[in-house]
C-alpha cells in the first residue's frame, strides 16, 4: 500500500520533529538549570579544577600534536598554491588567518567533542546507570550542582585554551615546514603575519568562536549523559550522540558565527 | 590521582593556555604595533585606491613605516581619503609622493612613500599632496587598446 | 544534626512519633490503566526492621522511591516522621533526606572516590565538621562494617559483599533516623549475605533507627526482620511477623517461602492456550 507507507513516513517525520523540538526545549531548560546550579562549582574551586584536568590537561597531547600536523600541512599546501601566484610571502598570513579564524577553534572543537565530550557523557551516563546520581539525590546533594555544573564549567574553561594552543602549535608547524624546510624567508613569514592578522577582530573572533563551541559541546555532553537511558546500551548511544551532535553543532555554529563576523568586518 | 598533582597540572595547563593567547596577540597578531609604538597620522587623497585594505602596510623604500588606519570617501570631491598611522621614528618631507602599489601580480596592496627634497617635514594630521592612484588592470587594457586604435599617446596613470 | 551546613528547613520532623513511616491508600502509576501500586496501606513502627517482599517487578522499589520523595503518589499519603512527603517543597524534601539513609541495589558507590571518601561524602557535603572529626567518624563507620583496612581502596577493587558493606556504612554515615535498603542481598554469596543481614540488624539496634528492607530473599529476612509485608502486583497480599509467616497457610506466602515455581504467582505469562497457538500456525 503506497498510500499507507506514505502516511507512515509522514507520521514518522512528524514524530521525529516533535521529539527533536521537545529535546531542544529540554536542553535549553537544562542549560538554565546548570547556570542556576553553578555557584557551588565556582565557590568550591577544587570541583571545577578536577574537571579542567580531565577535559583540558588530558586533551593536551592530542590537541598539540594535531595542531602541529595541521600547521605543517597548511604550510606545504599553502606555499605551493601561493607561490604559483607569486604570493609566497603571504604564507605566514595565510597560515595564521586559517588557524586563528577557522581551523583552531573548529578542529580543536571537533577533537574536544570526541575526546573530552564523549568522556563526560560516558561518565555521567554511567553514574546514572549505577544509581550514583540517585544516591546523591537521596543524600540531599543535588547532582546538578555537584556533578553536572563542574563538568560543564571545566570543559567551557578548557576549550578556548585548547583552541589557542592548537593555533600556536599550527603556526609553529608552519614555521618549521615553511621556513626551515621549504626555505621561505623567516622575517617575511613573521612580518607579514603580524601585518595581516589583527588582534581585533581576527584573534578575538577566534577566541569568541572557541568559547561558543565550548559551551555547545559541554552542554550537549552533560545533557546526553544526564538524559541517557540507564543501560549499557543507552550510555553507548548517548556517547555516540555527543560526538555526532557535538561535531555537527560546531560546524553549523561556525558557519553562523562566520557569517555574522564577516559581515561585521565588511561593514567597517 | 592526588589533589595537589591535579592542581599542579591544571595550573600548568592554564598558564600555557594563556601564554598561547598572549603569543597569538603579540607575535601572530599586531597588538603591539597598535598599542606600544607611538605614531602620528598622515592623510592622502587618491582618485582610486584599487584593492587597498585597512591595516595594509605603508612602506618607504620597501621598509614598513606605518599602517593604513582609515579609508573614507570624500563626499564632495569623490576622492578616497586614506588615513595612515606612521611610526614616530620616521619623518617625511612635505613633497613626499604616496602611491598605491601591489607586490607581485596578486600580492598585497600597500602604500609606497617616495621622499622628496623639501626641508619641511609633515606634522601630525598633515596631508600628502602628491599621490598616485592604484593601477587598475581593466583601465590599462582599455587604454592600451585605445592607443592602438587611435595611435594617440596618452599619459599612463593619473598623476595629479 | 547541629552541624548541618545548609539553611535548616522550617519543616518539623517528629522523630519521636510512634511510626517512622506510614503509607495510607497509596496509589501510584506511570499511566492510568496500569497502576504500579494500588491503594497500599503500610505501617513501619519506629525502631523496627521491616521487610517488603515480592517477586521482581512487583513495585517494591517504587515504595522506597515514594518514601524518599523521588516519586509522588497519585492518590493517598506517604507520611515520614509525622510529615506528609507530598507536601514538602524542595528544601523540606532535602531536609528529610538528610535524616534518611539509603542503600541502593548494588551499592551505587561513587566510582571515582575511594572507600574512605565515599563514606566521608555525605559528611563533607552536608556538614561543617572539621577534617579530623570526619576522619574519626569515617573510620568508626568502617570499623563497624569491618572494612577499616580497605579505606584507601577504590570501589572497583572491592568484592560484591565488601562493596555492599561500604554502601551500608555510607548509608548510616549521618546516623539517620530511617535507613532504606533496596535489595541488599542481591548477587551476594551466602557468607556475605549473612554478614550483611546481621549488619543491618545490628546497625538498626545500635543507632536506634528504623529500617525498611526491600528484598526477595525470604530466608535471610526471616532471620533478621521484625515484620514482613508481601507485595504482589501493586497490592499488599499478606503480612506478619516471621513466626506468623512460617506458620502461614496463605498460598502466596507458602509459594514464596517454599520456592514453588507455580502457584498464585503463575509460571506462565498469561497467553492463549498452547493448542490454539499451534493451530494458528498450522492454519
Amino acid at each position: 500500500m503506497p498510500a499507507d507507507a506514505l502516511g507512515r513516513g509522514v507520521r514518522r517525520l512528524g514524530a521525529g520533529t516533535i521529539n527533536a523540538v521537545v529535546r531542544i526545549g529540554y536542553a535549553a531548560r537544562f542549560f538554565v538549570a546548570i547556570l542556576t546550579h553553578s555557584p557551588q562549582s565556582i565557590l568550591r574551586v577544587g570541583l571545577t579544577t578536577r574537571e579542567i584536568y580531565f577535559a583540558g590537561v588530558l586533551s593536551l597531547v592530542i590537541i598539540l600534536l594535531s595542531g602541529l600536523f595541521v600547521g605543517m600541512v597548511l604550510a606545504l599546501q599553502g606555499f605551493d598554491v601561493l607561490e604559483k601566484y607569486g604570493a609566497g610571502d603571504s604564507l605566514g598570513v595565510f597560515v595564521a588567518l586559517s588557524l586563528v579564524r577557522e581551523l583552531g577553534p573548529v578542529v580543536a572543537g571537533l577533537l574536544f567533542a570526541s575526546r573530552a565530550g564523549s568522556a563526560i557523557t560516558a561518565e555521567i551516563g554511567l553514574m546514572k546507570t549505577t544509581d550514583q546520581l540517585a544516591a546523591m539525590e537521596m543524600m540531599a546533594v543535588d547532582p546538578l550542582s555537584r556533578i553536572v555544573a563542574p563538568r560543564f564549567w571545566g570543559g567551557v574553561i578548557s576549550m578556548p585554551l585548547l583552541a589557542a594552543l592548537f593555533s600556536v602549535m599550527g603556526v609553529f608547524g608552519a614555521y618549521i615546514v615553511g621556513v626551515r624546510l621549504i626555505g621561505a624567508d623567516s622575517g617575511t613569514f613573521w612580518g607579514n603575519m603580524r601585518a595581516g592578522v589583527g588582534f581585533w577582530p581576527d584573534i578575538t573572533n577566534g577566541i569568541i568562536k572557541s568559547c561558543v563551541f565550548g559551551v555547545a559541546v559541554c552542554l550537549i555532553a552533560v545533557f546526553e549523559g544526564y538524559t541517557a537511558k540507564p543501560t549499557a546500551e543507552g550510555v553507548a548511544t548517548a556517547t555516540t550522540r555527543t560526538v555526532v551532535i557535538g561535531s555537527l553543532a560546531i560546524l553549523a555554529l561556525d558557519f553562523v558565527l562566520t557569517v555574522f563576523m564577516f559581515r561585521g568586518m565588511g561593514a567597517k | 590521582m592526588n589533589r595537589t598533582t591535579i592542581d599542579f597540572w591544571v595550573g600548568i595547563f592554564v598558564l600555557i593556555g594563556i601564554g598561547a593567547v598572549v603569543f597569538l596577540a603579540l607575535r601572530v597578531g599586531n597588538l603591539t604595533s597598535l598599542t606600544t609604538t607611538p605614531s602620528y597620522r598622515l592623510e592622502a587623497h587618491f582618485d582610486n585606491i584599487g584593492g587597498l585594505k585597512l591595516r595594509a602596510p605603508v612602506k618607504a623604500a620597501g621598509v614598513a613605516v606605518g599602517r593604513v588606519d582609515r579609508i573614507q570617501l570624500d563626499p564632495r570631491s569623490y576622492e578616497a581619503v586614506v588615513t595612515m598611522r606612521i611610526d614616530n621614528g620616521y619623518q617625511f618631507s612635505k613633497d613626499t609622493i604616496a602611491s598605491i602599489l601591489t607586490s607581485g601580480l596578486l600580492g598585497e596592496v600597500y602604500i609606497g612613500l617616495a621622499v622628496g627634497g623639501d626641508p619641511q617635514m609633515l606634522a601630525d594630521g598633515g596631508q600628502i599632496g602628491k599621490t598616485q592612484s592604484a593601477v587598475v588592470l581593466e583601465k590599462l587594457i582599455s587604454q592600451f587598446m585605445f592607443d592602438k586604435a587611435s595611435s594617440a599617446p596618452a599619459p599612463a596613470g593619473a598623476a595629479k | 544534626m547541629a552541624h548541618l551546613k545548609h539553611r535548616a528547613s522550617s519543616v518539623a520532623f517528629d522523630a519521636q512519633s510512634a511510626n517512622a513511616v506510614e503509607l495510607k491508600g497509596v496509589t501510584f502509576g506511570y499511566d492510568r490503566r496500569r497502576p504500579v501500586l494500588a491503594a497500599i496501606d503500610m505501617t513501619i513502627p519506629r525502631g523496627k526492621v521491616v521487610a517488603i517482599m515480592g517477586a521482581s517487578g512487583s513495585g517494591k522499589t517504587t515504595i522506597l522511591r515514594l518514601i524518599g520523595g523521588q516519586l509522588r503518589p497519585v492518590k493517598g499519603r506517604v507520611v515520614v516522621a509525622g510529615q506528609s512527603v507530598a507536601d514538602l517543597d524542595r528544601a523540606g524534601l532535602f531536609g528529610l533526606r538528610r535524616r534518611v539513609g539509603m542503600l541502593f541495589q548494588f551499592g551505587a558507590l561513587f566510582t571515582d572516590l575511594t572507600v574512605f571518601e565515599n563514606i566521608a561524602f555525605p559528611m563533607r557535603e552536608l556538614t561543617d565538621l572539621p577534617d579530623e572529626l570526619i576522619r574519626d567518624l569515617v573510620l568508626m563507620k568502617l570499623n563497624a562494617v569491618g572494612l577499616r583496612g580497605s579505606a584507601q581502596l577504590k570501589p572497583s577493587e572491592l568484592s560484591g559483599g565488601m562493596a555492599r558493606r561500604v554502601a551500608l556504612a555510607r548509608a548510616i554515615a549521618l546516623d539517620p533516623m530511617l535507613v532504606m535498603y533496596d535489595e541488599p542481598f542481591a548477587g551476594l554469596d551466602p557468607i556475605s549475605l549473612g554478614v550483611v543481614g546481621q549488619l543491618i540488624r545490628r546497625m538498626n539496634d545500635a543507632l536506634g533507627s528504623t529500617s525498611v528492607v526491600v528484598t526477595h530473599d525470604i530466608y535471610e529476612s526471616l532471620k533478621i526482620v521484625d515484620y514482613i509485608y508481601f507485595v504482589s502486583e501493586g497490592r499488599v497480599i499478606a503480612k506478619g511477623t516471621p513466626d506468623e509467616v512460617r506458620a502461614s497457610t496463605d498460598p502466596f506466602v507458602r509459594q514464596f517461602v517454599d520456592g514453588e515455581p507455580d502457584g498464585p504467582v503463575p509460571f506462565h505469562v498469561r497467553a492463549r492456550p498452547l493448542a490454539a497457538e499451534f493451530a494458528a500456525h498450522a492454519g
